[in-house]
């Protein structure tokens, strides 16, 4: 049988979903006999040299890079798997979805307590090579297709574990209870 | 004397004081029907309409519902359930619910019941609604991004007059539960352990209280929410 | 204020269920109920201060803060925007110098959006410190503005060309027209108050259900429930203190059929209550009228005196030794879900017009937990008819499940809206010839919460087993967009109208109204389409009419107009979600970036 092609990404997320994969410990040996990694940070393949098989994501979107990036991952991935609170309905990122985007610029860059006197200019950081940033963070699914959704913060190792085998071995997908939480 | 009455939920032939509410009398069956706004010994509401059940063919909730010689209860078809699940559903998109910063996640009895029903993502759009979380009160946070506005809290907490603590504001998408300043003046711990302990989710929190239980050993973490009702 | 605030509040005898009462006098003398006017009144009732907030701040018409000296609530129903209600906003909003949802700098004029008030055949239509103001254009709103500004009164600012009818009783002086274009026999024909009573009289209780029974006298309200039934079983229900409501709560958009029988024929309503009283074992009748309709208050008072001193109310009926029955006017303070019977109990128990579970039901437990009946104000005028012409009379108007007339309030497009009574069994065609509508797209029948129908129905015939409505026809023309000027309005309506206590009335409205929206934008899928018909399926758990109905407008409207919807449909890739607009997302950035 020839090895799945698996693909990673972390958008707006803290990389404790990568962390989580991770903590699959010694199973990772296994792993990397029934699969192969393309774009990923684990291997820091920067673009898809390949069509792949699984596409995970970790992170909602809070910029336009995000957005690219997955869509990307939706154009080059059969299946695409998001993991994590923040990749399912924003996380804590979005506690700034309740607040104009405004206010919160205003705040980080301009008139917040730590920032008075650094930037005398006034300036929101706006080079044309840094991403723009969205009204609000966004749920993947709010913007590409979603396939497989595996929650948690970070989703427990053992069912990203048991994810990755059902969607390469094509066994039924099956969420345990004691290891489906939300945080 | 009370009278008992004969009726069958889900086929089985079961045994309920004529009057009691349909779901105590299905948890003394060994039945459960999945809840939400309502809590044992405190007046019915019917509000969240989880515990919406077939009576004799017709959709009712259970809460609200007296048990009745001779009725036939269905508690759970595909349709049922998939309503179920979309009440769960809409309740997470229509407040902010971030269950890794909340004190009360692994005992929340909606992530509780998303945990039952296994819901991922809303099949409904996120509203991201702008609320407040009050906490002016001496005992008492009050987080409104929670709040699922069951009121449990208005039906059931109480002060030493028996005057209410806690009322709905305004209407429609925009209601919202107060706590009223003069009647929970001088409420006692107990009391606001209380109405943190009665609120389904992380919206009524005593002050200085919250993660005193660790992660495997929090109410829900291990066994789904009604498993000590049904198997 | 506190002296008024006590006074008051002795007036109503310190009690706690005439919060209504209450708060709308208070209201009346301080123009708004502010947090320390609250504080009073919650401490002379004895109850908690949140609890008169939770009252107060469920009825529109309350007000928190002064909403101005003239306080100008202009509707904003689908029909009002038919009429050209935009320009007249932003007439109003340009004189006044402020926008809708405030008050002038100087304390004269507040602007606020209400849902629609009863006038659907004369809009755009406002009420001003409740007075009502029809037929608004631009050019009368810059004068209303300065006549407000130039100190001139209420009576000034009305002028003297009052409305045909009752409309100019020195106790109205209302500038509302009747517009009756057709009259029936159940409602609108020449009428001798006091016979039928007189002739009840000689009745047993037993006798009379048994004649409103043999008619097949049906709810007038939608619903159709027989009302010889429900009279019955609050006769047998234990007790001896029993109320009669009469629901002229009228809230659903393109409705006013109870504003123009209770300004032509109050006598009839009261006397058809009085007829369920002794029918029941009532003594007390409670007339609910949606504060739209507060001026008539002293015209129905003025009436129900006048029946007092021909003892057509009061003691001894008729002559009839223990036959008492009194009425009352409740008024509510703008809230739709009110016109549901039970909301409308809780709402004059001075609670939030919250529905209540069923069972039990009003004629077992209603109004301060006693048997009450609540009829519609069309009802009890067709049981009056039946009383004086029999049932055998009544049974030959209508079709064979339908018995009597109905009266309709047309509206929309078309040369002649206003009032057509009708024996049921027309068809839509037959009241849009009537009403003068060419080139019609679309008839909302019965309201945001009845159905849209398009051409391919014109044919069926009002009537319970075909199209069953509570009486209101809004007629749509080829000229306007549905989704966007119908559905949206109506549905948005239902949002701010929902008393918030089911979940899948209170939240899923207003994310079908984004899905609406994202449709409309042209960010649609079929998906969408599909998720707002399976969403029906789910308001059909909530416990009332409204959080049932909710979705009528666009569940009814993707079944009999889809091509309006397709048409708007995102057709790109599958893979990625139409609704989600890049664009759009970073407007707000570049809209910082550009200002800092």
């Amino acid at each position: 049988m020839a090895k799945k092609i698996i693909a990673t990404t972390s958008l707006a997320g803290c990389f404790g979903c990568h962390m989580s994969i991770l903590d699959i410990d010694e199973r990772i040996l296994d792993l990397i006999e029934l699969v192969e990694f393309n774009k990923s940070p684990i291997d820091d393949i920067k673009t898809f040299t390949k069509e792949c098989d699984i596409g995970i994501i970790e992170g909602g979107c809070c910029n336009d890079e995000n957005v690219h990036t997955l869509l990307e991952f939706r154009k080059h991935c059969k299946t695409l798997v998001v993991i994590g609170e923040c990749a399912m309905m924003g996380g804590l990122p979005s506690m700034r979805n309740t607040i104009p985007l405004k206010e919160c610029l205003d705040e980080a860059y301009l008139n917040g307590p730590t920032v008075a006197d650094c930037n005398p200019q006034k300036i929101i950081p706006n080079d044309p090579d840094i991403p723009k940033i969205l009204n609000r963070v966004y749920p993947c699914h709010e913007i590409v297709k979603i396939d497989v959704f595996l929650p948690g913060c970070p989703p427990r190792a053992d069912l990203i574990w048991d994810a990755l085998v059902a969607l390469v071995t094509g066994a039924e997908l099956k969420l345990p209870y004691t290891t489906f939480k939300f945080d | 004397m009370a009278s008992f009455v004969k009726f069958t939920i889900n086929g089985k032939t079961c045994l309920a004081e004529e009057g009691a509410q349909l779901v105590e009398a299905a948890k003394e069956n060994g039945i459960y029907i999945p809840t939400l706004c309502n809590y044992p010994g405190i007046p019915p509401k019917g509000s969240c309409r989880i515990c919406t059940v077939l009576v004799n063919g017709i959709g009712q909730t259970a809460c609200t519902t007296k048990v009745v010689e001779g009725m036939t209860v269905q508690t759970s078809t595909p349709e049922l359930e998939e309503f179920r699940k979309s009440v769960i559903e809409i309740l997470f998109a229509e407040g902010n619910h971030l269950c890794p910063s909340c004190e009360k996640s692994g005992s929340c009895e909606l992530q509780a019941l998303a945990y039952r029903y296994r819901v991922t993502v809303p099949h409904f759009p996120y509203l991201f609604p702008k609320r407040d979380v009050e906490a002016w009160h001496p005992k008492l946070v009050k987080d409104h991004n929670r709040c699922i506005q069951c009121k449990r809290c208005i039906r059931g907490i109480r002060n030493g007059k028996g005057q209410a603590l806690f009322a709905f504001g305004k209407r429609g998408d925009k209601v919202v539960i107060n706590i009223d300043p003069e009647t929970s003046r001088d409420i006692s711990d107990a009391l606001a352990q209380e109405a943190m302990d009665m609120c389904p989710v992380g919206a009524i929190l005593r002050k200085e209280k919250g993660f005193d239980v660790p992660i495997g050993k929090r109410k829900f973490d291990r066994q789904p929410i009604g498993s000590d009702i049904q198997a | 204020m506190d002296k008024i605030v006590t006074a008051v509040i002795k007036k109503y005898g310190g009690d706690e269920t005439r919060l209504m009462d209450i708060l709308i006098d208070i209201q009346d003398e301080l123009g708004c109920l502010s947090h320390e006017t609250t504080a009073h009144i919650a401490k002379a009732l004895g109850i908690p201060q949140v609890d008169v907030e939770q009252t107060i701040s469920f009825y529109h018409f309350f007000a928190r803060e002064p909403r101005g000296k003239f306080t100008v609530y202009l509707n904003d129903s689908v029909v009002a925007e038919f009429c050209g209600r935009a320009a007249v906003q932003a007439a109003f909003e340009a004189a006044a110098g402020c926008q809708f949802g405030a008050v002038s700098r100087d304390g004269v004029i507040g602007l606020f959006h209400t849902a629609c008030i009863g006038m659907s055949d004369q809009e755009p239509a406002a009420l001003i410190n409740g007075q009502v103001f029809t037929k608004l254009t631009p050019a009368r709103a810059q004068e209303l503005v300065a006549g407000m500004r130039a100190g001139q009164t209420l009576e000034e600012l009305k002028g003297k060309k009052y409305g045909d009818g009752e409309n100019a009783n020195p106790r109205v002086r209302a500038l509302v027209e009747n517009h009756i274009r057709r009259r029936g026999v159940m409602v609108f024909d020449a009428y001798q108050p006091g016979a039928a009573l007189r002739k009840v009289v000689t009745m047993s209780s037993g006798e009379i259900i048994a004649m409103v029974k043999a008619a097949s006298v049906r709810g007038r309200g939608g619903a159709g429930f027989p009302t010889g039934m429900k009279w019955e079983f609050a006769r047998k229900a234990p007790g001896d203190v029993k109320y009669i409501f009469c629901n002229a709560d009228e809230g659903e958009p393109g409705t006013f059929k109870d504003r123009v029988i209770l300004t032509e024929h109050p006598q009839l309503v009261f006397e058809g209550m009085a007829i369920a009283g002794y029918a029941v074992g009532a003594r007390h009748g409670i007339l609910y009228v949606r504060n739209e309709y507060r001026y008539l208050r002293a015209y129905l008072e003025h009436v129900l005196a006048e029946m007092r001193e021909k003892t057509l109310l009061g003691a001894i009926i008729a002559g009839k030794a223990g036959f008492h029955f009194d009425i009352k006017l409740q008024f509510g303070a703008g809230a739709y879900v009110c016109g549901e019977e039970s909301a409308l109990i809780e709402s004059a128990e001075g609670k939030r017009g919250e529905p209540r579970d069923r069972p039990p039901f009003p004629v077992e437990k209603g109004y301060l937990q006693k048997p009450t009946v609540v009829n519609n104000v069309e009802t009890l005028c067709s049981v009056v008819k039946v009383l004086l012409h029999g049932a055998e009379w009544y049974n030959r108007l209508g079709t064979e499940e339908s018995k009597g007339t109905k009266v309709l309030s047309v509206s929309g497009d078309c040369e002649r809206p206003g009032i057509y009574e009708v024996a049921w069994g027309f068809s839509v065609n037959d009241i849009l010839k009537m009403a003068g509508a060419h080139a019609t797209q679309a008839v909302q029948v019965g309201g945001p919460s009845g159905s849209c129908i398009g051409p391919a129905e014109f044919g069926r015939v009002l009537a319970y087993e075909d199209l069953a409505t509570g009486g209101s026809l809004i007629i749509i023309g080829q000229q306007r967009d549905l989704l966007k000027d119908v559905v949206l309005n109506f549905t948005k309506f239902f949002r701010d109208e929902s008393c918030g206590s089911c979940v899948p009335c209170r939240a899923l409205t207003g994310m079908a109204q984004i899905v609406v929206e994202r449709i409309i934008a042209g960010h649609g899928s079929a998906q969408d389409v599909a998720n707002l018909q399976a969403w029906a399926a789910i308001r059909k758990r909530n416990r009332c009419g409204l959080g049932q109905t909710a979705l009528n407008p666009i569940v009814t409207t993707i079944r009999n107009f889809r091509p309006l919807y397709d048409a708007r449909l995102y057709k790109g890739d599958e893979r990625f979600e139409p609704g989600f607009d890049l664009a759009a997302a970073v407007k707000d950035y570049e809209a910082a970036v550009a200002s800092a």
